[in-house]
């Protein structure tokens, strides 16, 4: 294992000045970092904790909307009363991920920075070809393994899954991402791959993520969560949507819907083309279905995967269809 | 009165007995509470710690590795690679064989799979030999690459024909036949996934050597680093106590054992080396991936004429292993005329090794499918099929069963399942947009015999000792040898203490093929009847003892006390009589062998090969445990996902020396088919045969979610054939059938018969 050095941040704008030096990494609960490490993917000089921060694992969710500290555990949010209440979608994005010792070590900040699980990025060893890790090395998993890969998003230099939940759920419900004095919207914090899939988020050097606010609405009060994996639990998505419908007060008519996507793209994906069909129609099976296919409008499969671009709008029009009483 | 002529039934506590009783495991608190020390865990001093350094191409040869940058690297005590000649003999094999073609070589230059040993690295930390390990620089010359069983470059592999069976004219009466139901069937590599990956410490003291090393056979495994460094057998010391799961792969030693040993030889200082997660998918074989074309003739009521298998199995390029795909399928069914065929394809992976029912396991995938298929071509129940084509003897053997309850498994698991209420038609169920599928598919492993050594120690405090070289893999043997001691000893069975896992204690066959529980409470039975014995006759005629007058001629050693069996007498305790007499201990050692083995070299043979072992067909029975799988699946209509939503399963393994441990042991082997029916698949990368899912992320093992209620149920009897108290072994048959009762499930439910494991959900959408 590479020596490195290890420092203890002791306020938010400590762990943004140490983060600042070239091989320096921030370690939250470590539960992807140390992973990373063991496989050889992440090899920093210096490791900053900012796990001691105080202060930065509020919750606080009033009628405006919720604001989460960047070291809130997954699983207090995932238990969060108040989340619960007003952003079911998101309690329920963070309690069917990962595993329960996991989310009891795992942070919201280091939950939206886990990196893919692309196995060939995990494996440079074996794979010294991957443009995330190493840009122009080209990419092993076109033409290998491709069950788990993106069919939306991907470029000719990467194929490679966002692989987290909690983002998904953020997406659909115009979350946005603090990184101390500046905010940013989920949708743009995440970058789809195109020549430069080493980038992967829009946090600059010497920036951290302070926390995670998502404004209030009646689309994310009546919202839901729905990952379809092979395993029970403890397995990243196959495919999941997060879905949020406000409907009018004849009970019928959608006024509001939210829809986003997981395990099947580059990045979190929202279906704006989805909503958009939707908005101000009756809610109906057989419209909600055929919309729902716009979910994957542009969808390029893999030898493995082709299966996702079924799967995703049959959860789509599944979650919206049971927000709205119909399944 | 001694244990054979008490009445037993099979294994309720009204037996009265140890024998039988639903006792806890001995060593649970042990490891629940972190107090038992594993193989790595053995607080050895001045350790030097190794790394393993695995090739990261599929076939080929190592062409040139630079250690310099390594060496330098702080803390650094040794590199080994193809470079250096660590002057190791071949080991002998299980079956005597000991090759004699030159040195044994487990770091080769020539690389056969990816995953394959190249370097061994050894520092003073185990952080310092992993930097040092990443800096080695391995230039590789790259061969052409067979990456698995059914790539186009495989071929066909060669015949195995000491594993052909036939009987009748099978091709002509399928022919014939006015049904026929034939397809293919595949199963993919599966691994072990012990909880407790691999991995030893060795430590040399002159010309010997202690190893700790997980075990599933301490004798063998000790005879291997003997043989392998040219020592005395007695030179080697293999210590196991506790094992955190084997399921197969710790019966024997590995190349990454010697190298380790070799290291530690060489720096004079004892080594570590843990096998990492990812490397426990290379450094030792799991199961081998198959493939079955299978065809049943039957007449219109799905009477079955013929059944023909043509199958293959994939094994290294540089060593066999045979996953016999033939294993089940002669078994189950009574049929006039049959053909079986095997073949075996060489392709760029580690060697496969026995995993958990080994054979029988894809076998009975490929004719518990078929069955159910012939049953939906004739319009047929699955349960009366079986009844139909019921096998009152070993169709191949031509023998009686010694005991076959598999009308009672079937009769019974229907009844707590519920199978009367099943609707005939696919997709005739659903819950909402849950498919409804209730499969059923039956099992069977074989008993296998062989012969054990125990010593038992009647001690002053009135305590006794079993002593054993056998392991205790988690399946209870520590608790079913304490249990049989105590019943036979007269003595409370909490005062029985039990010491496994030595090979420097009596001898003891390998903890696999399920039957180390049947050969062990033998020896033990016998070892602690001559100690009862002795004991006995000491206290009638030993001049101290206070029943010397009694004029009785024998004793009741009963709660650890002796009485006169009229119950006049004295009554005296173990302890206080042993004192009474001057003695400290009665100590006898026992073994089961029969005469033409009591020689050093039939003693040694026995304890560390497998050439004394007797098939379930060896003597004028046919001899099995056998089961029955009752299965509900629910099916997401639009995701495909497939939920295991309960399982009953009845079983016939004889008498049950504690139901308890039994269950355990049928549920472990359930969830286990559970998981390769639907979850487990090392996916292989076609270009560089590298498995690319080596880790306990993305080798998908079922978690509590994924197990339903599982209702297990006992209709065994004893069986006298099988063994000296009556069990037939239940550590395997548990897995045998599983898989197919999920994919007959999942057909009920969806109409989709899918003929590859796992089923994953992509098979559905
Ligand atoms: C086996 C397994 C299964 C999993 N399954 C799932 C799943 O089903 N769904 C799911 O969503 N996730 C899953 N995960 C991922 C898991 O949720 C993440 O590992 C976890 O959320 C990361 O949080 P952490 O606090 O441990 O981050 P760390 O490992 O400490 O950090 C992760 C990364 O984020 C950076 N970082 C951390 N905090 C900050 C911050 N405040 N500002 C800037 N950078 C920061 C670190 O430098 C590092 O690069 C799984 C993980 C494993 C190992
Ligand atoms: S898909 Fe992306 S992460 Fe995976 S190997 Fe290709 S470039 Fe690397």
């Amino acid at each position: 294992m590479k020596a490195f050095t290890y420092q203890r941040a002791g306020s938010a704008e400590d762990a943004a000045r140490l983060a600042a030096h070239p091989g320096a990494m921030l370690l939250a609960g470590g539960t992807t970092l140390l992973d990373l490490a063991k496989c050889g993917v992440a090899e920093p000089d210096m490791l900053v904790d900012i796990g001691h921060i105080s202060g930065l694992d509020a919750i606080a969710v009033d009628a405006g909307g919720a604001t989460i500290g960047a070291l809130a555990k997954m699983s207090a949010v995932a238990d969060h009363a108040g989340m619960r209440a007003a952003f079911p979608a998101v309690a329920e994005s963070l309690s069917q991920a990962a595993s329960a010792q996991l989310r009891n070590m795992a942070t919201i900040g280091g939950n939206l920075l886990q990196r893919t699980r692309c196995p060939y990025f995990r494996d440079p060893a074996a794979f010294p070809a991957c443009n995330k890790r190493d840009p122009g090395s080209g990419c092993a998993a076109i033409g290998g393994v491709t069950r788990n890969h993106a069919v939306l998003g991907t470029s000719e230099a990467c194929i490679a899954t966002y692989p987290g939940d909690l983002a998904v759920a953020l997406v659909a419900f115009d979350a946005a991402v603090r990184l101390g004095g500046r905010t940013i919207a989920v949708e743009e914090f995440f970058l789809v791959p195109g020549d430069t899939p080493a980038r992967e988020h829009a946090i600059g050097p010497g920036e951290m993520i302070t926390a995670v606010a998502i404004p209030a609405s009646p689309a994310a009060r009546r919202s839901t969560f729905l990952k379809v994996r092979d395993r029970q639990s403890y397995e990243f998505a196959a495919a999941s949507a997060a879905v949020g419908l406000e409907l009018g007060p004849d009970g019928r008519t959608i006024r509001d819907l939210r829809v986003a996507l997981g395990g099947v793209a580059t990045v979190p994906w929202r279906c704006r083309a989805v909503e958009d069909a939707l908005k101000g129609t009756l809610l109906e099976p057989e419209s909600v279905r055929a919309a729902s296919r716009l979910a994957v409008e542009g969808a390029v499969a893999q030898a493995d995967n082709a299966h996702k671009i079924d799967l995703a709008p049959r959860l789509v029009a599944r979650a919206i269809l049971s927000l709205g009483g119909l399944a | 009165m001694t244990l054979l002529d008490t009445p037993r039934k099979h294994g309720d506590a009204s037996d009265g007995g140890a024998i039988g009783a639903r006792l806890s495991r001995l060593d649970g608190k042990l490891k629940i509470t972190g107090a038992a020390t594993y193989a790595l865990e053995q607080p050895v001093d001045g350790l030097a710690y190794a790394v393993l350094v695995p090739a990261t191409i599929g076939a080929g040869r190592v062409a040139r590795i630079d250690v310099a940058a390594a060496k330098a690297a702080p803390g650094v005590r040794l590199i080994l690679t193809p470079d250096d000649d660590l002057g190791l003999q071949p080991a002998t094999d299980w079956n005597n064989v000991r090759a004699s073609d030159g040195p044994y070589v487990p770091l080769p230059r020539d690389i056969a799979y990816n995953g394959q040993p190249v370097a061994l690295v050894v520092a003073d930390s185990l952080e310092q030999a992993t930097e040092a390990a990443r800096r080695l620089a391995i230039a590789y010359e790259e061969g052409p690459v067979t990456p698995g069983l059914d790539s186009p470059n495989a071929g066909e592999g060669s015949p195995l024909d000491q594993l052909s069976v036939a009987w009748g004219d099978a091709e002509a009466a399928l022919a014939a036949a006015p049904v026929r139901v034939e397809a293919e069937y595949h199963t993919p590599r599966e691994y072990h996934a012990a909880m407790e990956p691999h991995g030893l410490i060795a430590r040399w003291e002159g010309d010997r050597l202690t190893v700790w090393e997980p075990s599933q056979w301490t004798h063998s495994m000790a005879r291997s680093y003997a043989e392998w460094f040219g020592l005395p057998p007695e030179n080697v010391r293999l210590v196991s106590p506790f094992v955190g799961g084997g399921f197969g792969s710790k019966g024997f030693s590995y190349g990454f054992g010697a190298i380790a040993a070799a290291a530690a030889r060489r720096l004079g200082r004892p080594v570590k080396l843990a096998v990492t997660r990812p490397q426990n998918f290379a450094a030792y074989g799991g199961r081998a991936a198959t493939r079955q074309s299978l065809a049943l003739g039957a007449t219109e009521d799905g009477v079955l004429q013929a059944i023909v298998l043509r199958g293959a199995s994939e094994t290294s390029t540089v060593g066999t292993w045979v996953e016999q795909v033939g294993a089940a399928t002669p078994l189950m069914y009574a049929v006039p005329n049959f053909s079986a065929r095997q073949r075996l394809v060489a392709v760029n992976t580690v060697t496969p090794g026995a995993l958990r029912a080994p054979g029988k396991t894809p076998s009975a995938f490929a004719i518990e499918s078929a069955i159910d298929e012939l049953a939906c071509a004739v319009g047929a129940d699955p349960l009366e099929i079986r009844l139909r084509n019921y096998a009152e003897e070993d169709p191949q053997a031509r023998k009686p069963w010694s005991t076959r309850r598999m009308r009672e498994a079937l009769a019974e698991g229907a009844e707590a399942f519920g199978w009367a209420r099943r609707s005939r038609e696919p997709r005739s169920m659903r819950d909402g947009h849950q498919l409804i599928g209730w499969g059923l598919a039956t099992g069977t492993f074989p008993v296998i015999r062989n012969y054990g050594e125990a010593l038992v120690r009647i001690l002053a405090d009135g305590s006794a000792e079993v002593v054993t070289g056998a392991t205790d893999i988690g399946q209870g043997t520590y608790t079913i040898l304490a249990q049989t001691a105590a019943e036979a000893l007269g003595i409370p069975f909490e005062r029985i203490d039990v010491r496994l896992g030595d090979s420097a204690l009596p001898g003891a066959p390998v903890a696999g093929g399920s039957k180390l529980a049947g050969v062990m409470t033998g020896a033990v039975q016998k070892a602690a009847i001559a100690a009862r014995d002795e004991l006995i006759a000491l206290a009638l005629n030993d001049p101290n003892s206070p029943f010397r007058d009694t004029g009785a001629n024998t004793l009741i050693l009963a709660d650890g006390r002796i009485s006169a069996p009229r119950g006049d007498g004295p009554v005296v305790s173990v302890g206080e009589l042993l004192g009474r007499i001057g003695r400290e201990r009665i100590e006898v050692r026992r073994d089961t062998l029969p005469d033409h083995l009591q020689t050093p070299e039939g003693r040694f043979r026995a304890w560390t090969t497998m050439t004394t072992v007797q098939g379930p067909t060896a003597g004028d029975y046919s001899m099995h445990s056998w089961c029955a799988h009752f299965v509900e699946v629910r099916v997401d209509e639009d995701f495909g996902t497939i939920r295991v939503a309960r399982m009953v399963s009845a079983f016939d393994c004889g008498r049950l020396y504690n139901p308890k441990l039994a269950e355990s042991q049928w549920k472990g082997g359930i969830i286990m088919g559970i998981g390769m029916a639907l979850l487990e698949e090392g996916l292989v990368d076609s270009r560089n045969g590298r498995v690319i899912n080596n880790n306990l992320g993305d080798y998908l093992l079922p978690t509590n979610a994924d197990v339903p209620d599982i209702r297990v149920i006992d209709v065994g009897i004893p069986d006298p054939h099988a063994s000296a108290l009556g069990g037939k072994g239940v550590g395997e048959v548990g897995i045998v059938g599983v898989a197919p009762a999920i994919a007959n499930a999942v057909f009920h439910a969806t109409g989709r018969r899918v003929r590859r494991l796992p089923i994953t959900l992509d098979a559905l959408v």
